[in-house]
């Protein structure tokens, strides 16, 4: 039972991790149909400006704000600096291609997603780097058999919070509407006076930030980032998005929570090793009896 | 009819696509014996991914099935040859075909169940059957694969005797063979019913079955083959490099192959030629720009999608193209 | 409708019997019984979500009906696939036009024939000549029914290109091409201005006149559906209300109000 609930807390931050990088990903690919390659790659880049706030500004930072503020500096920077990168590569990798339909723009999504992960490269060099130690108390805490960190509750705390914020977003504002609107059906929302260049701002600011926050709170996580880390989670985002069903946001969401908990169950009960093809295995699966996703409404096709 | 006759003329062959394509013939020929082993070995990876790139073209260029698992094809064409040959040491040219049906046959059963998934659903589970086969590889299940280091020693194809395939240049030209059998195969089956159900299928499924096509069955058929080409060049591959391990086998090597079809043109043989040469040939003359070369390739390949996002090379239909060199002329005209 | 009835010398082609279709909690197809003969043009109106394209869609395999079967010359071909339904002789058109766009006005009409085609990819990758025989025969008919939608002119043009009435005429062709002993049209008169539409009246009569086929059509034009059709079913909520001919149909209060909403005075 221990096993049980210490896994589930595990599964649930990294799942919370798919989940945040998955609302990216959904939002993107809901509104554009884009697969969005380069998701992934934003995330990684947060992840590396995350890594040099903590490590040169962690000085300047700390002294004046404290380990939280120096945190939130972090997360903030990161978030700031990719949205920014976000709505470049939207202006000049993907914005020109949308007239000539969504299979040549997966190229440039691609080409997109070579040009940050090598830029990082570039930047930061080939090698695995590593997060600070100890930004956050080693505390261990026990409950009964159950062990955990500090460090987990931290995560889970902050990333559940921002997944209720997103949550909120989606689906109480007026912008929300605007975005679920437009991934429904782009033409009657702009006819009903959504403007759509705005939705795609928005998405390319909003996605990228939370990518990029992701990646600050991973590399707290697991203390290693590597430049190509992008990939594997810009894959996990893109399958949780597909098991949640295309366009439905708060789908995707529970896409990645449920593909985290798979995931660790998995590598608990099953082998680590085999983790993910237990993962794709239950993917397949699910598409197999429910062609749309998990929470795919089940349209039969206007003939 | 007049005109009928001087379209054969000689005038008519200089500056037509005829001369063209006898042209490049002529230097794929003579290429290799005035350059050095390092640059046949290009050319060899070229004409990998020249088949991988036919191989694709079939599930994602004729029937517009979107296919980013294919890396999962190739691996079980390249693992079938090593583990065969190295474990009960059969020869690497009666392997070739055991690949590729070892390929369509895997091909079809994972595809069997899926093939009804529309758009993005069928690619996630491409996506997901390329990660199954490589993580399966990994984990050295029965202790077959060789885990991450995987298989090495396997031989080199041989006819028998002194003949035996196991220079640069005799790969070089036993891969562009097969490359070039390939595509005559390939433009036969555009010119056919087979070729023309899978493009009424990737145009509008729909009105395709209601027009009396088996969707699914065209749509099996097209992983099928898609998947013994790319078992074939798993096969040359495996036995070029004599190792085979699951990191040629990623997500990446799928992304490439997809690329190759787009860059070139959906459907379009010549498309797919052009859109190897760019994948393959690139990173080799960028090699001077160090680290910075995978920075050009990616803004290239924005690039292209911004000035020809229909490909180097799309396929025109009712008009002259690569295929009509082949094709009889009551084919594409009257 | 007890009166004699030249019709029913016919056999009959299709039949319908307690069909019903369910999407949701909506029947969109509601028990609907029903009987097209041999050689006749049947029409099927009725006002917009009355459930004629469901009926259509569940004939043509496209839909799995919940209930009832579909019974095509004497045999039972509920639930079937639609290119198999195509084989056995059901050939259709949309409402909204489904050709190939980026393919050409021949290669498009080729499609019809293609359930004809018995060679497989053997014969195709080595040519045998059953292969060149049945690709020859392919394509003369293909070109036979381009020079009978008079658009011969345009055959190596892509669909996509064609004016809006030559590419309904196009998908009437392609449906041609399959040698259909019943041709089952979805609005074909809609979005074509009167002298189009005129000429699609003539074509069809024609075709009954010159073919041996069976016409079903879903129709909002009541001057196609009382020119040419020599029988009428009207449907209104998945339900058949009436049938009979054109000028029987014209005159039922029941149709009338259907259309026109009762007043319940």
């Amino acid at each position: 039972m221990d096993v049980f609930l210490e896994q589930l807390i595990n599964g649930l931050t990294i799942g919370s991790f798919y989940a945040l990088i998955a609302l990216g990903y959904s939002m993107v690919y809901g509104i554009l149909k884009l697969i969005n390659f380069a998701h992934g790659d934003f995330f990684a880049l947060g992840s590396y400006v995350g890594y040099t706030v903590l490590v040169f500004g962690s000085a300047v930072i700390t002294t004046h704000f404290g380990l939280w503020g120096g945190l939130m500096a972090a997360m903030i920077i990161a978030a700031v600096c990719v949205a920014f990168v976000g709505i470049m590569v939207e202006r000049a990798a993907y914005r020109p291609i949308y007239p000539a339909g969504r299979l040549p723009a997966v190229v440039s999504a691609l080409g997109a997603s070579i040009f940050i992960q090598n830029t990082i490269m570039v930047i930061w060099g080939p090698r695995y780097q590593a997060y600070p130690a100890s930004l956050i108390p080693n505390i261990h805490i026990q409950i009964g058999g159950l062990h955990i960190t500090m460090l987990q509750i931290v995560i889970l705390i902050m990333s559940f919070m921002l997944l209720g914020i997103l949550y909120w977003i989606i689906q109480k504002t007026t912008f929300g509407a605007a975005i679920r609107a437009t991934a429904l059906d782009k033409d009657t929302a702009s006819l009903m006076g959504v403007d759509f260049n705005k939705v795609i701002f928005f998405i390319f600011t909003l996605g990228p930030a939370l990518g990029a926050m992701t990646g600050v709170m991973v590399g707290m996580y697991y203390r290693q980032i590597s430049f190509t880390m992008g990939w594997n989670y810009g894959l996990k985002a893109f399958t949780a998005t597909i098991m949640g069903g295309i366009g439905n946001l708060p789908g995707a969401m529970f896409g990645g929570l449920i593909l985290g908990v798979l995931e660790m169950f998995g590598a608990a009960y099953i082998s680590a090793a085999w983790k993910d093809v237990f993962v794709f295995l239950i993917l397949i699966l699910v598409l197999i009896f429910r062609p749309t996703g998990l929470f795919g409404e089940k349209v039969a096709e206007k003939v | 009819m007049i005109e009928e006759t001087k379209r054969i003329g000689m005038e008519r062959f200089f500056g037509s696509y005829q001369s063209m394509f006898f042209i490049t013939l002529t230097m794929f020929i003579i290429y290799p014996f005035v350059v050095s082993d390092y640059y046949i070995d290009v050319a060899f990876f070229f004409g990998i991914y020249a088949l991988l790139g036919l191989s694709l073209n079939i599930v994602l260029g004729e029937v517009g099935l979107f296919d980013l698992g294919h890396a999962g094809f190739y691996a079980i064409g390249a693992y079938t040859t090593a583990i065969l040959n190295t474990k009960f040491g059969v020869p690497i040219l009666i392997l070739l075909p055991l690949s590729a049906a070892a390929a369509a046959l895997f091909a079809y059963l994972v595809c069997s169940p899926i093939i009804h998934l529309r758009g993005d659903y069928l690619c996630i589970v491409t996506i997901g059957m390329g990660e199954i086969v490589r993580i399966a590889l990994i984990n050295n299940p029965f202790n077959l694969t060789g885990g991450p280091n995987g298989v090495y020693g396997i031989d080199f194809p041989s006819f028998g005797g002194p003949f035996v395939i196991d220079s640069s240049i005799e790969y070089y030209f036993l891969i562009w063979i097969v490359v070039a059998l390939s595509i005559y195969g390939l433009i036969r089956l555009q010119n056919s019913h087979i070729g023309r159900a899978w493009n009424y299928i990737r145009e509008d499924e729909v009105a395709a079955g209601a027009s009396g096509i088996d969707v699914r069955h065209y749509k099996l058929l097209a992983f099928v083959l898609g998947a013994a080409l790319a078992g074939v060049a798993g096969n040359i591959y495996a036995s070029k490099l004599m190792c085979v391990s699951p990191e040629s086998f990623t997500f990446w090597e799928s992304c490439l192959m997809f690329c190759i079809v787009l860059i070139g043109g959906m459907g379009s043989i010549p498309g797919v030629l052009i859109g190897a040469a760019f994948i393959s040939l690139f990173p080799e003359i960028f090699r001077p720009f160090a680290m910075y070369r995978m920075l050009i390739f990616g803004t290239v390949m924005i690039l292209m999608m911004m000035f020809r996002p229909g490909g180097a090379w799309p396929r025109k239909r009712g008009g002259i193209g690569f295929a009509s060199i082949f094709a009889k002329k009551d084919v594409t005209d009257d | 409708m007890t009166d004699f009835n030249p019709r029913n010398a016919q056999p009959v082609v299709l039949e319908t019997r307690n069909l019903s279709k369910v999407f949701g909690g909506l029947t969109a197809v509601n028990a609907f019984d029903a009987q097209v003969h041999k050689g006749e043009i049947c029409s099927l109106i009725g006002p917009n979500g009355a459930g004629k394209t469901t009926v259509f869609n569940t004939v043509t395999g496209i839909y799995n009906p919940e209930k009832g079967h579909v019974i095509f010359n004497g045999n039972d071909i509920t639930g079937h696939k639609p290119h198999h339904i195509v084989s056995t002789g059901i050939a259709r058109t949309f409402q909204n036009i489904r050709l190939f766009p980026t393919m050409t006005c021949l290669e498009n009409i080729m499609a019809g024939q293609h359930c004809r085609i018995s060679s497989g990819l053997w014969s195709a990758l080595f040519k045998s000549a059953r292969q060149k025989h049945e690709e020859r025969e392919t394509r003369a008919v293909a070109e036979s029914r381009i020079k009978q939608i008079r658009l011969w002119d345009y055959r190596h043009e892509l669909a996509k290109n064609m004016a809006y009435g030559s590419q309904r005429m196009l998908e009437i062709a392609r449906a041609l091409a399959t040698n259909p002993s019943l041709l089952v049209l979805d609005e074909p008169s809609s979005g074509l201005n009167p002298k189009e539409t005129e000429d699609l009246m003539e074509f069809l009569t024609g075709l009954i006149r010159k073919e041996d086929i069976t016409i079903l059509l879903i129709e909002h034009d009541m001057n196609v559906v009382m020119g040419i059709s020599d029988w009428v079913i009207v449907m209104d909520e998945g339900k058949k209300i009436a049938e009979g001919h054109p000028e029987q149909i014209y005159h039922n209060p029941r149709v009338i109000e259907a259309y026109l909403g009762s007043n319940d005075r």
